[in-house]
Order: structure tokens, then sequence, then C-alpha cells
């Protein structure tokens, strides 16, 4: 116990009751934290347009990516339940994806959803479209690439599911259909409520997760900018400040123009949010998580 | 409990199963019992739904491997090959994957980054172990509340302590060393001390507490009990953490970003595409590289991923 507890008063505790601090200062690491009070803050929330346009690119891609994911999710699990024959041939290829490391899977997108070259425009034009999105290379559609990459590799959340669904007892469906019950019904009032639990655990981590993605958002920006350099005046977020999330701008704020306070006070409203949404998601579950013979 | 194999009315299975008793042969399993025939109907009806099912679960299969193929056909195209429309390659530029090893140092990349992984595998297996054995299996003051501290600490984002952690690692001069990646892993891991607990509580009581009577010590119970029994945890939580410190960007980038010959693949490989980024058949071999050691240990690690992957969801 006593690694963990060194371990946690010195890389957890301590940093995080200094991070506190930092956050009142302004603070570059060449010179002494020098306190001001809560104007980081305050230039937070009034006087920053990249705060508000990375916090609401991050919102946006945790609105439209976790919902849709969870529910591509459950599609490819119940996929996955249904045949009898090569089931282990299937789930290895459904879950492989989700094993491409995010940098090379974040490359290999930008290049599969190129513009004009790309695959999938290739065969939106082939099927009659005339302006295909630019994706990584538009500011209205790049987050969409990145909602594509993320139910590509939803193998993970798949397994759960799986899991999920070939634990719902057999019986359940069998009362279902005695009482006539048909496919629809079955799955809203027999399998939904069976799931939930995975369906909240599922929510949660992709709420959590959705407020610290950056490698993938990073790294597609940099491919299709075809510049590694992020500055504000640049393309922070390219294209157009569209994949400018609330980490990048984070690490770009802390580690790259050195506002470590500013950046400090950015993370520990970061933390108030997920901390927020967290304890909102979890007084939500109440209504709708239903646990088999109670929790844990 | 599942459906009967083919659906066998239980009786018949028992006629069956007398009259082979009768003939003195006996069968190891179920599936050697004489199936009912299926009415011609029927089994055509069933054949269909098998054909569609397959026909469904064939195309989202190819859907979740196009990339792939993709991507491993641009790696051997020509430059301006890659940037046409064309899918098959002409001709094949093998030398590609050559090129990638001439533009950057992937062996030493390949090796820290071995190095990093490897040993901070090492280090979050042998510290959390222990951590969890005494979450779950010792009685002491605080542990509920060490327990509560563990999870909350998997919430915390990475953001909260970076600045200050940062500025410790600058402080003793590690910036561009390994050490900022590896050495934390061996003070614990809260998502893995959580994974951990977790299985070693499924491991019946019994188990230990015959070990105390012949006399072991906390120690010896667990690496004689509990480990041997917790192996497929313990081998999901390395294969969890490898992984992790195999793809993670923000931290090398942070920690290694400044020190060209400590970089990591995932941060030479963010680099290559922004640098040569017109040369997608470059940067698709150099992806190529980068994930083959990866899918080849999820093919031969399979059912732990699995697992483990279904442990932390089911039991989360």
């Amino acid at each position: 116990m006593s690694p963990w507890i060194l371990g946690f008063i010195l890389l957890i505790l301590y940093p995080m009751v200094s991070s506190l601090f930092f956050s009142f200062t302004n603070y570059s690491l060449l010179a002494a934290p020098k306190w001001i009070g809560s104007q980081n803050y305050t230039f937070m929330f009034t006087k920053d347009p990249f705060f508000w346009l990375a916090f609401r690119n991050t919102i946006w891609i945790i609105l439209v990516g976790v919902p849709l994911r969870i529910t591509f999710a459950i599609f490819t699990a119940w996929l996955l339940t249904l045949p009898r024959s090569g089931t282990r041939t299937y789930r290895t290829i459904y879950f492989l994806p989700s094993m491409a490391p995010p940098a090379a899977a974040a490359l290999a997108f930008v290049l599969v959803f190129n513009p004009t070259f790309g695959p999938i425009n290739q065969l939106l034009r082939g099927l009659g479209m005339h302006n295909p999105p630019l994706w990584f290379y538009g500011p209205g559609s790049s987050k969409w690439g990145l909602v594509m990459l993320s139910l590509w590799g939803v193998g993970d959340a798949m397994i759960i599911f799986l899991a999920g669904l070939l634990n719902v007892p057999r019986q359940l469906y069998e009362a279902a259909d005695i009482e006539g019950a048909k496919g629809r019904q079955k799955f809203r009032y027999v399998t939904l409520p069976m799931i939930s639990p995975v369906i909240f655990f599922s929510l949660v981590i992709g709420v959590i997760y959705g407020f610290q993605l950056f490698t993938q958002a990073y790294v597609a920006s940099i491919a299709a900018s075809g510049s590694s350099v992020t500055d504000v005046a640049g393309n922070l977020g390219f294209p157009q400040g569209s994949m400018l999330f609330y980490s990048i701008y984070l690490y770009q704020q802390g580690f790259q123009s050195f506002r470590m306070g500013y950046a400090s006070s950015m993370a520990w409203i970061l933390f108030l949010i997920t901390m927020l949404c967290t304890l909102a998601m979890i007084k939500g579950s109440r209504r709708w998580v239903h646990y088999q013979g109670g929790f844990r | 409990m599942g459906p009967l194999p083919g659906r066998v009315p239980i009786a018949i299975r028992q006629t069956t199963q007398a009259k082979r008793v009768e003939r003195g042969i006996a069968f190891a399993n179920l599936s050697e019992i004489e199936h009912r025939p299926i009415p011609p109907v029927e089994r055509r009806r069933r054949f269909l739904v098998a054909v569609g099912q397959h026909a469904g679960l064939i195309t989202v299969g190819c859907i979740f491997l196009a990339p792939f193929i993709f991507v491993v056909l641009t790696a051997v195209m020509t430059t301006n090959q890659a940037v046409t429309p064309k899918i098959w390659p002409h001709p094949f530029q093998w030398s590609n994957y050559a090129q990638v090893f001439h533009r950057i140092p992937f062996l030493l990349y390949a090796w820290n980054t071995v190095q990093i992984a490897g040993l901070s595998t090492l280090g979050v297996v042998l510290s959390c172990v222990p951590v969890a054995y005494a979450l779950a299996r010792m009685r002491w003051r605080g542990r509920q509340f060490s327990f509560v501290l563990v999870l909350a600490t998997i919430m915390l984002p990475i953001q909260v302590t970076i600045v200050p952690l940062y500025v410790i690692w600058v402080r003793v001069h590690q910036i561009g060393h390994f050490t900022p990646l590896i050495l934390p892993n061996f003070l614990g891991d809260a998502f893995s001390i959580f994974l951990l607990r977790q299985f070693f509580l499924t491991i019946p009581e019994e188990l230990s507490d015959a070990a105390r009577v012949d006399g072991a010590t906390h120690w010896q119970i667990m690496t004689r009990v509990i480990v041997p029994l917790a192996k497929p945890a313990i081998a999901a939580v390395a294969l969890f953490q490898f992984l992790y410190s195999w793809n993670d960007l923000f931290l090398p980038l942070l920690f290694l970003g400044n020190n060209k010959h400590a970089w990591t693949l995932t941060l030479a490989l963010s680099q290559f595409s922004a640098r040569h980024g017109v040369e997608w058949n470059l940067t698709m071999a150099a992806s190529v590289l980068f994930m083959l050691p990866v899918i080849v240990l999820f093919f031969l690690a399979q059912r732990v991923f699995v697992e483990g992957v279904t442990l932390t969801g089911v039991k989360g």
C-alpha cells in the first residue's frame, strides 16, 4: 500500500494542490509564480474567444459522438449475437480497428477521407454527390471525420455490450414471446433495460474521455494542415479552429505558450465540469438504469 | 444454461440416450446426440435467415477492414500514385518501407518505445498487485477511504496534475529523458489497481483463509495463492498498460518533444505526417510499421484482451 500512498501524495495530491495554486497566478516557468487572484478565470470566461471555441467544439463532439458511438456499439454487438457459425472470426474483425493505435488510425482516416483522392469521396461522387464534404480539410465537417474515426474503433465498447447482450437471461425473451411481444418491443422492454448498466458505464466513460480528447484530433489536425506548429495565430485546430478541443488548447497554452497559470485554471475548470457531468449522470441514472440484483 | 443442441426436445434426447446406453455406447458430449430431422420448409427458412445474417455481418466486416486494406495498399504506392484516386498500387513500390528507415531513425524510436512501454508495464504490475491485494484482502483502517480515493483518481483528468508535474520534472532536469514516463508507473496506477481489486474480490476467501490457517503471511498468500489465480487479470492490466504507453502521444509530446533522440514511435509518426505530409505513401508505410506490432500482439493475446475489456466494463 505504501508505494501507492507515496505515489498518491507525490503524483496526485501535491500536484493538485499546487495546480490549484498556480491557477490563481501568472506563471511561465522562468519566473516565480505571481499571484493575480481570479484574473485567469475572468479572462477565460469573458475575454478569451479561443477558450469558448475549444469549449464549444468539445461539447459538440461529446453530444454528437458519444450517443452515436453507443448506438453503433449496440448495433454491432447485436449483429455479432446473430450467427451460429464463424462467431470468432467476426468478433476478431469487428474488434480489430479498436486496436489500431489512435495516432495511426487518425492518419489513416485523414487519407481515407481525403476530399480529392480519398476513397470515401470517390464513392460519394460515384453515388452522384457533387460537392462531397471536405472532412478533415473543412471546418464544417472535420469533427464528423473524428466521429467516423471513433465509430470505426467502436470495438472496445462493442465487446462490453456483446457481453451484456449475451448475459440477458433467455427466459425473459421466452416470457416476452409468450406475451406476444414483437422484435422491437422485446428490444425496448427486455434488452434495453437489461443492458442499461452497460449503456450508463459507456456514457460516463465517453463523456469523461470526450473532455480529454487529444491524440486523434491533434494528429488529424497537423496531418491535414501539413505543419506541426500549433499557435493561436497560425493553424491552431486546423481547419479554422474547428479541431481546437479543450485539451489541445490547454496543451498549447501551458506548454507551447508557457502560460502555466492559465493552463492550470483551465485544468481546474475541466475537472469541475467533468465532476458535475458525472454526478449529473449518476443522479439521472436512477431513473433508467436497471441493476439486476443490486449494484456491487 | 443454453438451448439444447438443435432444439431437440428433452424426451427424444432421453430415448436416444437410453438406446445408446442399451447398445453400450458411451458418448462424451451432447453434440454426439442424433438430431431430430428438421422439416424442409423450416430448414430452408433457417438457411435463408443465416445467409441474410452472414451477408449483413460480412458487409459491416468489410467496412471495418477497408481502412486497413487501403492503408496497406497506399503504403506500397509511388508518391504520385498515392495522391490519385486509383486504389490498386501500380507498380508495387516495396522500397517505401526502406525509405521510412532512411527518413527517420525508426529502430531507435522503436527501441525507445519498447523500453518505455516495457518498463511502465513492469512498474504497473509490480506496484498495483500489492495495493490491490491490500484493498481486497487485508483489513486496515482507512481501507474504504483509500478505495474511494482510487476511484476518484481514475476520474481525475490528467490535465489537473500535469502542470506541476512538468514543473517538478523540469526542476530535476528530466525533461527529454524517459524517467517522467516510466517512474510514476512504479508508484501505482489507479485504473489498474481498481481492475485488479475487482478481480481479487472474485477469488474465494476460503482459499486465502486456508493458506492463513497453514501459517502463510499476507505476502505468501498474495504471491502463492492470489497471483497465480489472478493471472488473466494481471495479463489484462499488463497488456492495457503496454498498449497505453505504446500508443500515448500526450505525455511523450510533453516530456520528450524537445529531445529528438528520445522520441517514441507515436511522436515520430505524428511529426512525420506533418513533415512529409505530401508523401502519403511513406506516411502510410510508417503507420503500417507502427501498427504491426500491436496487431500481432492482439492476435497472440486475443483472449486476454477480450476478457480484460469485458472485465473492466461489466465489473465497473
